[in-house]
């Protein structure tokens, strides 16, 4: 008998992977019986996820723990650790798949059971893969966990693969994931350096000359970019996650994009032992530039899905410049302020994880009521789905950042950490480039509570833009419950963030080797104090106490001294009696301020009726001019030099057979 | 903590809420002035709010409670604001509680509410005030927060008890990057009080309007509420430029009998900047609504240029 206290936190670890992997077999086993599939299965799934937070919580304040399975190739087993950087991010995938998995438990219900099974499956081989990728020690194990991961991911969007449109999704998905895979095998190999032993302890201990560290750190940036959406290699994503089911669009947002975090970071500060201070300039310009793009692009669109992938870019941006700044203040040796960027990003991964797998999972509420993604005919929804309304609006505060929920937190402790380059020891520009840096995550704070308002006002406010919404009904128990989850962690890591930094800690203790530790807490555990107290402070649940005594101070007050009644009558709109829920601002009428302020920007398709027209028909569209600039033009290359080869080939025996002799001859002269 | 402090922060959460709206008037009596009509008197927007309060309220049919509860917040964040920005002392307790970037929170959390709301009953006019006020504010939210870490550069914090301390006491020097984030201020403190060039406070049904769009469905105390609001807001900015730009004679950690002469200072300054807005409003006339973006652009713009200012002449010297 093993004892509970004598195993460590790996092999529960380890243990969930497994019954992850064999509730998946079940379910496909299962196939016939959906019932038990929904009501069973991902109910146990999502236990396991509370245990793999629970292990992760507890491994994230141990040292590092490692072990080998007897998998794989001969003479090349599956090793895997768990540090304190898995730790936390394997937390991040416990805490949040929790809530998926439940939420997913009521809304499978409805799939019809063909596909249910092996959605079960793939939903659960994702979920394990995506822990092995943190898991793993080798790049071996690294890689194959990573397809397992990016092939699931891939049958999980096409689960409606009969539409062309979300076949091409995937496609598209597909081959940048691939060529992003590529780029990490080729950094794995340089990092290698020739020892033939592929696995990371003996990475650890290669150092590499400076060139083919930048070479190592360039490639990891590529291909980890390309999983996460950093520009220019997003355009899958904005397609990807509208075609998959919520759920997996919520986790694939949530969590795996956070996998590519993970893998820039282990590769830069772990496996890398130097850093240069032009990888973070080069990190964070990318980040800054991808955050500025992605909310841009979020404000113009007008499918509710779409929206929240292209925040979902923005807010991977910013994580990317967090590790720039982190980058930069290390190479510096400025360890403590890199500490604090550190934290920033770490403690940004775990909001996003949080809320926008909760504004993903409302999304999915509401396409099942209506059947609707589109926001321009949505509207009025929150009289008829108050929770589902209630709980978005806490994730759409957060995601703003607005105090005081957690996405302020985050994006608080990043903007100390730039306000904190002054101290940089660099030439001047780079003192007088991190103040812009700072400017610009302002901007993409301000844009993003621009597309906020847009997706939750358009969608759950005014009056309802169809007639059929009046049929629209709330989320089941199980949906409201993981919903309610997620939220909740929004408004816990919002109010008492010193908690969690001091948890996080770890890990910038184990990356770059301070930790904000005594500094964060200083003052107690309701003030968040990242370097001294009186350089900043903040405490989230005071700020709140106050905000609610003085709502219900001012609410009474009010009532008490005047106690006019409240009678409810038509609205006025400036004495408009005609007024029909059309003359609303709809998706596009919302988002026209920003097309016309950065329409250099988008690329703006229009078709304008004649005048003449009897059945005027109006259409704009604004497009992604990544794809013109970079993609189609690589594409056309491709296809002129297939077309090219393709000259070759004519049919005919006797010129291949001219081919043949020619080049014989060549080799010939060659070996002469 | 103590009994003193404590009682101070209480005299300024009274004085804020209490003085608000006469700063409103007086601004309103000085702009009369200055376009030769008859003043209301520095007293009315009291009589306004006490009229509104006596209503009986009318919510239309669809509202939700979203609409209902966001007026009480809109108060209590701009109250809350005002709270913490030293307006006569520096020595307040709640000023720990947030600093500069999480007053520029605060000021955010009440505008997105607001904007949620206009868009709740679903009117054309509500929905259009919405994305303009969203529109005015993605640009000077930024340059806010520009100004304020010129200022956090300067003083290394972004306290604003340390800004004040550090700007009015421990040293006098001029700082030229504090010449460009004024500027800047002012600019986004004309925007985001909805007063003349980017919106026109006393407009009623055209289609130039901003903030009075988005609250148009709102009657009785709810409105009252939403205009007490808005003074407390404009008084809170002003005292922020203050604190900031002149933060002569607030008083220190301690210094109790510097109150008196800080409390006169600061009516002398209220006044002169009053009048100083109003004059602004009465010389400059309303931009098209697509020209605020290179308005706030310039104060954008000024701020970073202060930012950089600032920067240049630390690593020069």
């Amino acid at each position: 008998m093993i004892s509970i206290s004598s195993t460590l936190p790996i092999d529960w670890v380890i243990g969930v992977v497994a019954f992850w992997f064999l509730i998946g077999l079940l379910g496909l086993a299962l196939q016939d019986k959906p019932r038990l599939i929904t009501a069973l299965i991902f109910p146990a799934g999502a236990l396991a996820a509370l245990v793999l937070a629970a292990s992760a919580l507890v491994a994230l304040g141990q040292g590092a723990s490692v072990a080998t399975l007897p998998l794989g190739l001969p003479d090349l087993p599956f090793h895997l650790r768990l540090d304190a950087l898995s730790a936390f991010f394997l937390l991040i995938l416990g805490a949040a798949s929790f809530g998926i998995s439940l939420y997913g438990a009521g809304y499978f219900r409805s799939m019809d059971k063909a596909t249910l099974g092996l959605l079960c499956f793939e939903y659960h081989l994702f979920l394990a893969s995506m822990a092995l990728v943190i898991l793993a020690d080798d790049a071996y194990m690294f890689m194959v966990a990573w397809e397992t991961m990016a092939i699931s991911s891939y049958f999980l969007v096409t689960t409606d693969h009969k539409i062309p449109e979300i076949r091409s999704a995937g496609f598209i998905y597909l081959l940048i994931a691939h060529i992003g895979a590529i780029a990490i095998l080729m950094c794995f190999g340089v990092l290698e350096g020739g020892q033939g032993d592929y696995t990371f302890a003996t990475m650890r201990h290669h150092a590499l000359s400076p060139l083919w560290a930048s070479i190592a750190f360039l490639l990891a940036l590529f291909g980890f970019g390309a999983k996460a959406g950093m520009l220019p290699l997003h355009v899958w994503l904005p397609e990807a996650h509208p075609a998959a089911p919520s759920p997996v669009s919520a986790m694939m947002s949530g969590i795996m994009l956070k996998t590519a975090i993970y893998g820039i970071l282990r590769v830069t500060f772990d496996l890398l032992h130097t850093s240069q201070w032009w990888w973070g300039i080069l990190a964070l310009t990318l980040g800054l530039l991808t955050a500025l793009y992605g909310v841009l692009f979020a404000t113009v669109q007008s499918d509710m899905k779409r929206l929240l992938a292209y925040s979902s870019i923005e807010n991977i941006g910013i994580l990317i410049a967090g590790i720039g700044l982190t980058i930069l203040f290390h190479s510096s040796n400025q360890d403590q302020v890199a500490a604090l960027a550190l934290v920033a990003t770490l403690y940004h991964a775990l909001n996003h994880s949080f809320f926008k797998s909760l504004l993903f999972l409302t999304t999915g509420s509401v396409l099942h009521s209506t059947g609707e993604r589109n926001l321009g005919k949505l509207g009025g929804l929150i009289h008829k789905m108050p929770w589902v309304a209630l709980l978005a609006l806490v994730g759409v505060l957060a995601i703003s950042g607005l105090p005081p929920l957690n996405g302020f937190v985050s994006e608080w402790l990043l903007l100390q950490a730039f306000l904190l380059a002054p101290n940089m020891p660099h030439q001047l520009y780079i003192s007088m480039l991190l103040p812009l840096g700072a400017a610009a995550l302002a901007l993409a704070g301000a844009l993003a509570a621009y597309a906020m308002v847009k997706f939750y006002g358009i969608i759950f406010l005014g009056q309802p833009r169809e007639e059929r919404l009046a049929e629209a009904h709330d989320a089941g128990p199980l949906e409201r419950a993981g919903m309610l989850w997620l939220a909740g962690w929004c408004v816990i890591l919002g109010l008492s963030p010193v908690f969690f930094i001091l948890q996080i800690d770890n890990v910038a203790m184990a990356l770059v080797g301070r930790d904000l530790g005594g500094s964060a807490a200083s003052s107690g555990w309701l003030w968040l104090t990242p370097v001294a107290a009186e350089r900043a402070s903040y405490s989230p649940l005071i700020l709140f106490l106050i905000i609610l005594a003085g709502f219900i101070f001012t609410f009474l007050f009010a009532r008490k001294f005047y106690h006019g009644k409240v009678r409810r009558g038509p609205a006025w709109d400036c004495g408009y009696p005609a007024q029909t829920p059309r003359m609303q601002d709809s998706a596009e009428g919302f988002g026209q301020p920003i097309r016309q302020i950065f329409e250099q920007f988008f690329g703006i398709v229009r078709e304008v009726p004649n005048p003449f027209d009897t059945h005027p028909h109006y259409h704009g569209e604004t497009r992604d001019q990544i794809w013109d600039l970079i993609y189609h033009p690589v594409a056309r290359l491709a296809e002129w030099l297939s077309a090219l080869i393709g000259k070759l080939q004519h049919g005919r025996i006797s010129l291949y057979l001219l081919y043949s002799f020619v080049t014989l001859m060549a080799l010939l002269a060659f070996v002469r | 903590m103590n009994t003193s402090t404590l009682s101070l922060q209480l005299l300024q959460n009274m004085l804020v809420v209490l003085a608000a709206p006469l700063l409103l008037g007086w601004v309103n009596t000085c702009r009369a002035w200055m376009q030769s009509r008859s003043a209301a008197g520095i007293f009315q927007p009291y009589r306004n709010l006490a009229k509104l309060f006596q209503k009986d309220a009318v919510l239309a049919h669809n509202a939700s409670p979203l609409f209902r509860y966001t007026p009480y917040i809109l108060f209590v964040s701009m109250w809350l604001a005002a709270a913490m920005v030293p307006v006569i002392a520096v020595d307040l307790p709640l000023s720990t509680v947030v600093d500069v970037i999480a007053l520029v929170g605060v000021f955010a959390l009440a505008r997105v509410f607001i904007a949620l709301a206009a868009m709740d009953v679903g009117t054309s006019f509500g929905t259009l005030g919405a994305r303009r006020e969203m529109l005015v504010s993605f640009l000077a939210e930024p340059a806010l927060m520009m100004v304020f870490f010129t200022a956090a550069a300067i003083s290394h914090s972004t306290s604003l008890t340390t800004i004040v301390g550090v700007l009015a006491h421990k040293e006098f020097v001029l700082h030229p990057s504090l010449a460009f984030a004024a500027i800047a201020f002012i600019m986004v403190l004309l925007a985001e009080n909805a007063r003349i060039p980017v919106d026109n406070p006393s407009t009623h049904l055209e289609l130039t309007m901003i903030h009075e769009a988005m609250i148009l469905e709102y009657s009785a105390r709810h409105l009252a509420l939403i205009e007490w609001a808005s003074a407390i807001k404009l008084f809170a900015y002003i005292t922020i430029g203050f604190a900031l730009f002149l933060p002569w004679g607030i008083a220190g950690v301690g210094e109790w009998n510097a109150l008196p002469l800080a409390l006169v200072l600061l009516v002398i300054k209220l006044a002169a900047a009053g009048f100083g807005l109003a004059l602004l409003e009465s010389v400059s006339a309303k931009l098209r609504i697509f020209r605020a973006p290179e308005f706030l652009g310039t104060a954008f713009l000024l701020a970073v240029l202060g930012i950089l200012t600032h920067f240049l002449r630390t690593s020069v010297a």
